[in-house]
């Protein structure tokens, strides 16, 4: 279901929105108004369907940007209009068309690999620029594209990242699993991140083997079967890149059927470090490790954005929705960012102001916000955080480290 | 491969199925009856699991607690549903009716997301994470619960069709429709208590289904046409099938986890499906027509 | 010629020839007048017009319940996209090949359903059973991108190319309009000719149309055969318009269901019930959203309640679909 194009102070984004909208109209105020129309940016999530806890928490950081982008100096208006791709991919790719269609400028989003793809040949077609939050499927920028833009490490990248992380642990704890087993999500972004572990694996010299590789059906009600299998192998370490639900599933089968590895890691997928994950499996979630991108909590708008995520939503605790928000104001910036150069909101005047992007005072982890040639952010890092009272902590680099990294990990009996 | 995994994922697979088994039963009674195919049915017992989440959630009410009500209170729906909208189809071609229950489907399906959300909601029992073992063997409390309890159902419904009056006055109105209309059964009446019976089996298939996986207002459409291959595989309209059907379904698939891909499992039971319809189409425990 | 158009216009009612012109000739100028948005939502429209014409042939010319004629449409798919993609193949030419692993296809279930004697809800689930397999199936099977999808290279900003089918959406909405054309004119020499007459024989009543001396086997083959060739195109349609493949929405379940809604609801077995069931439901779908936007009801899964009311109320109080009645408002009813 699509938003009509809607004013970021239109009266229908909600009571939560309404504070959000008060700053921005005091910031439209103060600021001298820029004569130019405002840049209106379709911002697609899966706000309902299997990924709807994402698709929800993504729109916080987008819901975050008029009132927190004038404070960064930016003084150019823009309009928010919100659509659900409804966790499919047609819909997503319909409604980029509808948004498009009802005058949007640029489109972010969409949290996706496969909705990514549709949404992407849908922006070129028409050309407009697409800037991608999160999506981590390498195709979507090797296609030649001339209006994407990705501000998401591709899945080369995150599983690179992953497993010097990895390694930078088992060092660091003086622990080393001899054998492991893999378990992946069979949807777009799991098998891109497959392809990728089992291209990268043999040139990181990793202290174990892999046993098994385990695929599951990302709309598995039930993984016993699966956890059983993985279990079989005697894998001393179990390597998984999930969504949320699957991730959940996965833990609770392995209390149920009392194994205990000596650790669970993610060399690069989401699910482990959300709200939700917490809230559901309780000291179930702790000490699981996650390798992805971060926050970066040095960052002077990280900081900033943490203010305005708790004037805006008090009753959330940031840090369970931190990756999803920070990269979608970050993509959100990023057009707002190109459209104060390009003085245009003209398609191909906004797509060369984003090819020429260079945000140094930015959010997440990594160099300053830029694309190559492909429209690809090359530059974003990755930490490990692991679960610990109830919240992710970056256990490495050790340069960013807020505790250090516990591996092998206590078994689920062994827990208060 | 090991031994002990295979059995354990065995039981698992048939713990499960029983309870599968007691969801297609309420299928197989409707069919059997009424001659409808009810293609609501996955959706149907998709609500009384938001029931059971629900009495969990503001009363911490153990699901098998609220089994009893929720069956009632889907016994109630079915009767209503059967002598307000169904029953005007009965007669009406088969497509009619197909849509008649797709319309109704898609209005719980959607029903439910408006007043649910899209989120996955869970049933955590205090023992939901427990499990008990037996030698090499581990078993899960909550399957092993809730196959007994669908076992105990299934046999209930077994004695009442054979020692109720009304259960015998349902099977005559199955097996000759006129001659009870001639002996003056209220034939509409019972085929209204039918369609409530196999809505009531269904609701507490959902209480059972509740305590195993997460429920999220989609999983209708699934389960409908998992209900539905059981009943083919069993027989359509036979009992017993449909708890042999849901056991050999459920064991089915969680070996083919084991042996397959895991997410290309349910490719088995389709495959199993095929092989039924085409070498014994009655399904395993069907009377030839 | 003359006998092919005689035979096409045969025992059409007088009024509906101009009205029928009045209708192809509006379409012809729709994309002059309509912005992109319309534009869109016509396409989708004639896309399910189109399928819903193949499909009628199963059910409502020959009485055979297929609930699983995505698979057609995913194998057209797949087909001309895997050739295009891998191969450079124009689609084209690779709708021969859609067209080819359709009737496959469809030559097995038949072959299976129809020599065991398998009909009614029984044959209903067997073609939702080879939809399934088939989906599961093509979601492990790397080449053709397995659940990962599959992506078509899309046409650039500003440029077109009729021979591959990469272009502009008015381009795509002349391409469907000619199909949903040609299949409307093809149903319409079926259902005057002699094997629609055979196929209403037996869909009303087999064992009538047995003693009669119709080889039910053969009618029924033909019928799954036809059907199944009919849809594939519509596969290598959605392929090129829509660009980006996958098993989990091409062979889903509930893209049959969806397909079938438009024919049943507009009149089973009718030439203008699939075009007028596939106009109400894509247009309902549309204003029940832009009505709830504006009422500011954005729950999700309102819009789609209101669909299924609707549904509910059609099938209730028109049981033969709306065209039959509209045709009877119309003064179009067929000459007896």
């Amino acid at each position: 279901m699509i938003d009509r194009p809607l004013l970021v102070r239109g009266p229908r984004l909600g009571r939560r929105a309404f504070a959000a909208g008060a700053v921005a109209l005091a910031g439209a105020g103060t600021a001298r108004a820029q004569a130019m129309l405002p840049l209106k940016i379709g911002v697609l999530l899966p706000k309902t369907g299997v990924q709807a806890f994402f698709g929800q928490s993504c729109q916080r950081g987008a819901d975050i940007a008029p009132a927190l982008l004038p404070e960064l100096g930016y003084q150019a208006r823009f309009e928010l209009m919100n659509a659900d791709t409804e966790t499919n991919v047609d819909t997503a790719r319909a409604r980029a068309e509808k948004l498009i269609n009802d005058g949007a400028h640029v489109l972010v989003g969409p949290f996706d690999s496969g909705a990514a793809g549709a949404i992407a040949q849908v922006a070129e077609q028409r050309g407009v620029p697409f800037v991608i939050n999160i999506a981590a499927a390498p195709q979507i920028t090797e296609q030649g594209y001339k209006f994407v833009f990705r501000n998401f490490p591709t899945s080369g990248m995150l599983v690179t990242n992953g497993f010097s992380l990895m390694k930078d642990m088992f060092a660091a704890t003086g622990a080393m699993p001899k054998t492991a087993v893999f378990m992946h999500v069979n949807d777009t972004f799991g098998q891109a991140n497959r392809a990728a572990i089992e291209r990268l694996f043999p040139s990181f010299n990793m202290p174990f083997r892999i046993l098994d590789t385990i695929a599951y059906d990302p709309a598995a009600r039930d993984l016993s079967v699966e956890v059983a299998k993985a279990k079989a192998t005697q894998a001393e370490l179990l390597m998984v890149v999930a969504r949320l639900n699957d991730a959940i599933l996965l833990v609770r089968e392995m209390v149920k059927q009392r194994w205990e590895p000596m650790g669970i890691v993610s060399p690069g997928s989401p699910g482990m470090y959300e709200e939700q994950f917490f809230t559901s499996l309780g000291k179930y979630s702790e000490f699981i490790v996650s390798n992805v991108p971060w926050y970066n909590p040095r960052s002077e708008v990280a900081n900033l954005l943490a203010q305005a995520f708790k004037k805006q939503f008090p009753n959330d605790r940031m840090i369970g929705h931190i990756f999803n928000v920070g990269f979608t104001f970050e993509a959100v910036l990023g057009a707002v960012d190109a459209y104060q150069r390009a003085r245009s909101t003209d398609g191909k005047a906004l797509a060369e102001a984003l090819r020429a992007t260079r945000i140094e005072k930015h959010v997440m982890v990594g160099g300053p916000i830029a694309f190559d040639a492909k429209g690809q952010n090359i530059a974003i890092g990755s930490a490990a955080l692991q679960n610990r009272n109830g919240e992710p902590r970056v256990v490495l680099p050790a340069t960013a480290a807020e505790a250090t990294p516990v591996f092998p990990i206590p078994g689920w009996t062994k827990r208060g | 491969m090991p031994l002990d995994l295979v059995l354990n994922v065995a039981i698992g697979g048939v713990l499960t199925g029983l309870v599968y088994g007691l969801m297609a039963l309420g299928l197989s009674v409707i069919f059997g009856v009424v001659r409808i195919v009810n293609f609501a049915h996955g959706e149907m017992m998709t609500v009384a699991m938001y029931a059971a989440v629900m009495a969990f959630a503001h009363w911490q009410l153990d699901p098998f607690a609220v089994l009893l009500p929720v069956a009632a209170g889907l016994f109630l729906f079915g009767y209503g549903l059967q002598t307000s909208l169904i029953n005007p189809f009965i007669t009406r071609p088969e497509h009619s009716q197909f849509m008649l229950l797709v319309a109704i489907a898609i209005v719980t399906v959607n029903g439910l997301l408006m007043a649910f959300g899209p989120n996955a909601r869970t049933v955590l029992v205090p023992y939901a994470l427990d499990s008990i073992e037996l030698g090499p063997l581990l078993v899960d409390k909550v399957r092993l619960y809730a196959a007994g309890t669908a076992l105990a159902i299934a046999a209930g419904l077994f004695a009442f069709f054979r020692y109720a009056r009304l259960g015998a006055a349902i099977r005559a109105a199955a097996d000759n429709h006129t001659g009870a209309l001639v002996v003056g059964l209220n034939v509409k009446r019972l085929y209204a208590a039918t369609f409530g019976l196999g809505s009531a089996c269904v609701g507490a298939a959902g209480c059972l289904m509740a305590v195993l996986i997460d429920v999220t207002p989609t999983l209708g459409p699934v389960y409908t046409l998992l209900a539905f291959v059981i009943v083919i595989v069993g027989g359509l309209g036979s009992m017993m099938g449909a708890l042999v059907g849901g056991v050999l379904i459920g064991l089915s698939e969680a070996l083919a986890g084991l042996v397959l891909v895991p997410s290309a499992k349910s490719m088995v039971t389709f495959a199993l499906l095929i092989l039924v319809l085409l070498l014994r189409p009655q399904g395993l425990f069907g009377r030839r027509a | 010629m003359t006998d092919w158009a005689g035979r096409m216009a045969g025992d059409a009612p007088p009024r509906a020839l101009p009205l029928l012109a009045a209708l192809l000739a509006a379409l012809l100028v729709l994309p002059a007048i309509v912005d992109s948005y319309v534009l869109s939502i016509a396409i989708l429209v004639l896309y399910f017009a189109y399928v819903g014409q193949a499909w009628n042939i199963m059910m409502g010319f020959a009485g055979q319940l297929s609930l699983g004629h995505s698979l057609y449409v995913g194998l057209g798919a797949y087909a001309s996209a895997v050739l295009f993609v891998h191969h450079g193949v124009a689609p084209w030419i690779g709708a021969f090949a859609a067209i080819g692993a359709a009737i496959a296809a469809a030559a097995i279930i038949g072959a299976l359903a129809f020599r065991f004697g398998i009909a009614g809800v029984y044959f209903a689930l067997l073609t939702i059973a080879f939809a399934e397999f088939t989906r599961i199936g093509f979601d492990h099977f790397p080449w053709i991108g397995g659940s990962g999808g599959l992506f078509l290279p899309v046409a650039r900003h500003g440029e077109s190319e009729f021979w591959m089918l990469r272009g502009p959406p008015v381009m795509f909405y002349y391409v469907i309009l000619s199909m949903a054309a040609m299949a409307f004119a093809m149903c319409r020499l079926l259902m005057v000719g002699r094997i629609g007459y055979y196929w209403r024989a037996l869909r009303e009543d087999e064992d009538a149309a047995r003693a009669l001396g119709i080889d039910i086997f053969r009618y029924k083959m033909l019928a799954i055969l036809i059907s199944s060739a009919m849809t594939a195109p519509a596969g290598v349609f959605f392929a090129f318009y829509y660009n980006t493949l996958f098993p989990e929405q091409i062979f889903s379940m509930l893209r049959s269901i969806e397909l079938i809604l438009g024919p049943i609801i507009g009149g089973l077995g009718t030439l203008f019930g699939p075009i007028l069931g596939a106009f109400v439901l894509t247009v309902l779908a549309e204003v029940l959203n832009e009505v709830l936007a504006a009422l500011g009801w954005e729950i999700p899964g309102a819009r789609q309640v209101f669909y299924g009311l609707c549904l509910l109320v059609v099938v209730m109080y028109l049981p033969e679909g709306i065209w039959p009645a509209l045709a009877r408002r119309l003064g179009l009813e067929r000459r007896r």
